[in-house]
């Protein structure tokens, strides 16, 4: 017997965002649709251009202005387009982004206490000291000792990574349902990359909070989430449980992106990459599948008309040739046949 | 010999990326309001050129019956205040208003560029002194000493220009040694350098022309700054003495009519100043922005 | 570096005595002739018997002590010339501050913050007043608001407080016109700027008000550069302020500047100019200050122009 699923806390339906540039409105996603349940982590991976970033930004309602926006998306069933004013302010405590580049994305003039404290003080109406207590509580989770002295210093005292850190603690401090983590440590060097993942992760599983995990690491994202999206060109092509992703692909840029990760374990003649350069949406042809001109696979009905999003094996698959392909795409299979052919 | 060989190769290699448009490609984009300016320029400076000969009537000899009487037939803008043809002022004026601009702007550019280019170059300690001299130049305003220097040497163009050109050189000397200090750490001088070029003629043949853009809109925002500013000083008697035809002698002399009611030939002249620099002002941005986009 | 300035500029001025073509006695007299006597007076009050530093010393050190020396012209103290004087420039520059604070930043805030019909007016107009020097602008106020509308007097100082504020406006305003120009473009674009920025998008992300956001976060962080660009035109008005006096027979320190120098009368020149300098690199260290105050990144007595 089923089960009827819960509501999902997030639904993005079919949302396209045009984007205002050098005069005319050029399309940065088409038609994009997810969900993510309460407590459960996506990863969304994707190269530069794929549209991944604006998801995120248009779930925040944090899009440039001027950008045209259809479809829709629905916190906890709510309209996220409709919300104004107070209502708007209190789904922000609900929604806590946390975004790339921690230096630029900190006011350098202010404080870091007054920093992480600001949207309590404001929103919430916390008192000052109050909100500094729980401020300096949630450094010490956040691995950040003596978080009295850190209050009162500036950003630019910080490392990047501290930095960070700071900026999940202060992400975490509203109490938000749902983290939009865009790229949390592309900025970061490698040793710290782990040490500021490991603390997103515990902490978002220590929390029960739904992730929106946005990288270009397929690997990354399939570590830490549950399930995995793939963006192409605006476009969702592949939405799989993680721990299938990687053996099970089933749509061959998702194959593409695991086999091009070079693998310490394993030697190779060349580096494996996906031959052309990725496209943004308003670059894809309108009558045929975005990946068909790279596409080791591409056939005939990948040029006919832009392939739908279909069910397959418990994930979502925008590749006419998905059934056929599948077992094909795994990996060693799929590097065997790019070398061959 | 094997010496030989190598050091063209470098040449060929690390070959400065000359970005020269030439100066009819510059202009071309600064775009119309630049072109436009530069046309207002090139008229003025015409008329500065042949200004006493085209005009129509004498503009030193005073003719006292005729104070302040407004635009009449061929008098298109009237008498000033001592029966002057206000027209044929202007014309007359036109020399010594832009000559004196020219004359700072010359000056500040040769100073500065030495100055800029030998700090560049060198280094260390002259690049050191030379940058405190120069910033402690920045707290003399212009205008001060040029006061001044016509305190002490007298007044006239000449001390009020010299007083100004080194009153505006750090701010070219600024820029260009930032020009230059960049220039200098790219890859094509060392290569020259291994060559055997002499210091001299890699600054002549290959940082000057690479930073020529910027000189040349620096120099023409400048020139704007400098007429403005020699025009308060002749304006203040301090520059260029009446009776001499002068934009900033004019306004001066014909102050007297304002309250009375015959702003013209006053006004005249100051719009001429204004439309002269405002020209120079466009020009020098755009030319600023290319600079700058090219680098 | 900004003490260092002033020790020079003072040296500048004090030499220019030896500058001057013939002897300093010919220059300290402006070329008149002078009884024996009074040669005695001066040569002894300069110490001019004694090695150049020597005198700078002298001169430099009464100059800390309220004595400038004497004006040839009008035998009296130059420092009681220059305090009868001081208070006009002082009030002249003061009122014109005012009117760039608060009109340049003002309209520089506003077409910052909502593009539109007054960003492109303020833009328009800013461009063009930007180039229009003080004397002209002085012209047309002049001719328009004294003389046909006779709302304010042409010339001279007031009488009293009230008195004075109409003598002073149209001064002020002329002195004002270009830099207020100025600064709200350099305000405007700051604002732009901040408003652009990521930190103003991390707040709009946690629900920030937008009253909040403008005031904490983008005019906070633009008011770095628009003070810097404030305290620069302010410290230029010092000595763009004696084209003003003289142009409306203002008795202030500029105009009497003007004077001294057509009369040759070195001691009130050197005066005034030491006067004028100290004022300019004294707001130049509270522009430093205040940016040390506004920016946590930057250390006292470095300004990232």
């Amino acid at each position: 017997m089923s089960v009827p699923a819960p509501t999902p806390l997030l639904e993005i339906d079919g949302l396209t965002v045009l984007l205002p540039v050098e005069g005319e409105q050029r399309a940065v996603l088409r038609e994009v649709s997810l969900e993510v349940s309460a407590g459960e982590a996506l990863g969304l991976v994707g190269e530069s251009g794929s549209g991944k970033s604006m998801t995120a930004r248009a779930v925040d309602r944090l899009l440039p202005r001027g950008a045209q926006v259809s479809g829709q998306v629905r916190f906890a069933g709510g309209d996220v387009g409709a919300l104004a004013g107070a209502g708007l302010r209190e789904y922000r405590n609900k929604v806590a982004m946390i975004f790339q580049d921690p230096r630029a994305h900190v006011n350098p003039v202010r404080r870091i206490g007054d920093f992480m404290t600001e949207a309590l003080r404001t929103n919430l109406g916390v008192p000052a000291p109050e909100a500094r207590r729980r401020a300096a509580d949630m450094l010490v989770q956040v691995g950040i000792a003596d978080g009295e002295r850190r209050l009162r210093q500036y950003p630019h005292e910080l490392s990047g990574g501290m930095l960070q850190r700071v900026m999940i603690a202060a992400a975490l401090l509203t109490e938000p349902q749902l983290l939009l983590a865009d790229e949390p440590t592309t900025a970061l060097d490698v040793t710290t990359q782990a040490e500021v993942m490991a603390i997103l992760d515990d902490l978002r599983r220590e929390f029960g909070l739904a992730m929106i995990f946005i990288t270009h690491d397929l690997e990354l994202a399939a570590a830490i989430c549950d399930r995995t999206a793939v963006m192409y060109a605006g476009q969702i092509v592949e939405i799989r449980e993680s721990a299938l992703m990687h053996d099970d692909p089933l749509h061959p840029y998702s194959a593409a992106l695991a086999a091009a990760r070079p693998d310490i374990a394993s030697t190779a003649h060349r580096l494996a990459a996906i031959p052309g350069r990725p496209l943004s949406a308003f670059e894809a042809p309108a009558q045929e599948c975005a990946f068909a001109p790279r596409c080791p696979y591409a056939a005939d009905p990948c040029r006919a008309a832009v392939p739908e999003l279909v069910s397959l094996d418990g994930g979502l698959s925008r590749c006419v040739l998905a059934s056929e392909l599948r077992g094909a795409l795994r990996p060693g299979l799929a590097e065997r046949s790019e070398s061959g052919g | 010999m094997s010496t030989a060989a190598p050091a063209p190769v470098i040449a060929i290699v690390a070959a400065p990326v000359t970005r020269r448009r030439g100066a009819l490609g510059m202009l071309r984009g600064t775009g119309v309001a630049g072109m436009t300016s530069a046309a207002v320029i090139l008229a003025v400076t015409v008329v500065a050129i042949i200004g006493p000969l085209i005009a129509p009537f004498n503009p030193t000899l005073p003719d006292l019956a005729m104070t302040f009487v407004g635009p009449t037939g061929s008098h298109v803008l009237g008498f000033d205040f001592e029966g002057r043809d206000v027209l044929s002022r202007l014309l007359a004026g036109a020399q010594s208003s832009m000559l004196g601009p020219l004359a700072v702007v010359i000056g500040a550019l040769l100073i500065g560029t030495a100055l800029a280019v030998v700090a560049a170059w060198r280094r260390g300690l002259a690049d050191s002194v030379i940058s405190s001299g120069l910033d402690i130049l920045f707290a003399f305003p212009g205008i001060l000493l040029a006061v001044l220097a016509a305190a002490v040497f007298g007044a006239g163009l000449t001390a009020a220009s010299v007083a100004l050109a080194i009153a505006y050189m750090p701010y070219v000397a600024r820029v260009l040694r930032g020009a230059a200090l960049k220039e200098r750490s790219q890859p094509y001088v060392a290569a020259l350098e291994v060559q055997g070029a002499s210091a001299t003629s890699i600054c002549v043949r290959h940082i000057i022309p690479n930073v020529a853009p910027l000189i040349v809109a620096q120099a023409t925002i400048m020139f704007g700054y400098a007429m403005v500013d020699l025009a308060a000083i002749s304006f203040l008697g301090l520059g260029v003495q009446p009776p001499a035809a002068n934009w900033g002698v004019m306004i001066s002399e014909n102050q007297v009519g304002i309250p009375e009611g015959y702003p013209l030939p006053a006004l005249a002249a100051g719009a001429c100043i204004v439309i002269v620099v405002i020209a120079f002002n466009i020009l020098g941005e755009r030319l600023f922005e290319q600079a700058q986009a090219a680098r | 570096m900004l003490l260092a300035s002033l020790l020079v500029a003072s040296f500048v001025i004090f030499a220019a005595l030896y500058l001057a073509p013939g002897n300093p006695i010919t220059a300290l007299s402006g070329g008149r002739s002078i009884p024996a006597s009074s040669l005695r007076i001066l040569e002894a009050r300069y110490h001019l018997n004694k090695p150049f530093f020597t005198q700078y010393w002298y001169w430099l050190d009464g100059a800390l002590h309220g004595n400038l020396g004497l004006s040839i012209t009008l035998r009296e103290n130059v420092s009681t010339l220059i305090g009868s004087r001081i208070w006009t420039t002082a009030g002249l520059v003061l009122y014109a501050s005012l009117i760039i604070l608060v009109l340049g930043i003002g309209l520089g805030v506003l077409a910052g913050l909502r593009p539109g019909i007054l960003d492109t007016s303020v833009l328009v107009t800013s461009a063009i007043s930007a180039a229009v020097p003080s004397f002209v602008a002085a012209i047309v106020l002049t001719t328009l608001f004294a003389v046909q509308l006779r709302w304010f007097p042409a010339l001279g100082n007031g009488t009293s407080f009230l008195s004075n504020l109409r003598h002073f406006t149209l001064p002020a305003i002329a002195l004002a016109l270009s830099s207020l120009a100025i600064v709200a473009r350099v305000t405007r674009a700051a604002i732009r700027e901040e408003a652009d920025r990521e930190h103003v998008q991390t707040a709009i992300s946690r629900g920030i008000p937008g009253r909040q956001l403008i005031r904490r976060h983008i005019l906070r962080n633009a008011a770095i550069p628009i003070t810097t660009i404030s305290g620069i035109t302010i410290a230029s008005l010092i000595a763009v302020a004696a084209v003003v006096e003289t142009f409306f027979s203002l008795n202030g320190l500029g105009a009497y500047l003007v004077q001294a120098a057509q009369d040759k009368d070195l001691a009130v020149v050197q005066g005034i100019s030491l006067v004028l300098v100290t004022a300019f690199v004294v707001i130049n260290m509270l522009v430093d200050l205040a940016y040390a105050v506004l920016d946590p990144r930057v250390a006292l007595g470095s300004r990232a122009s």
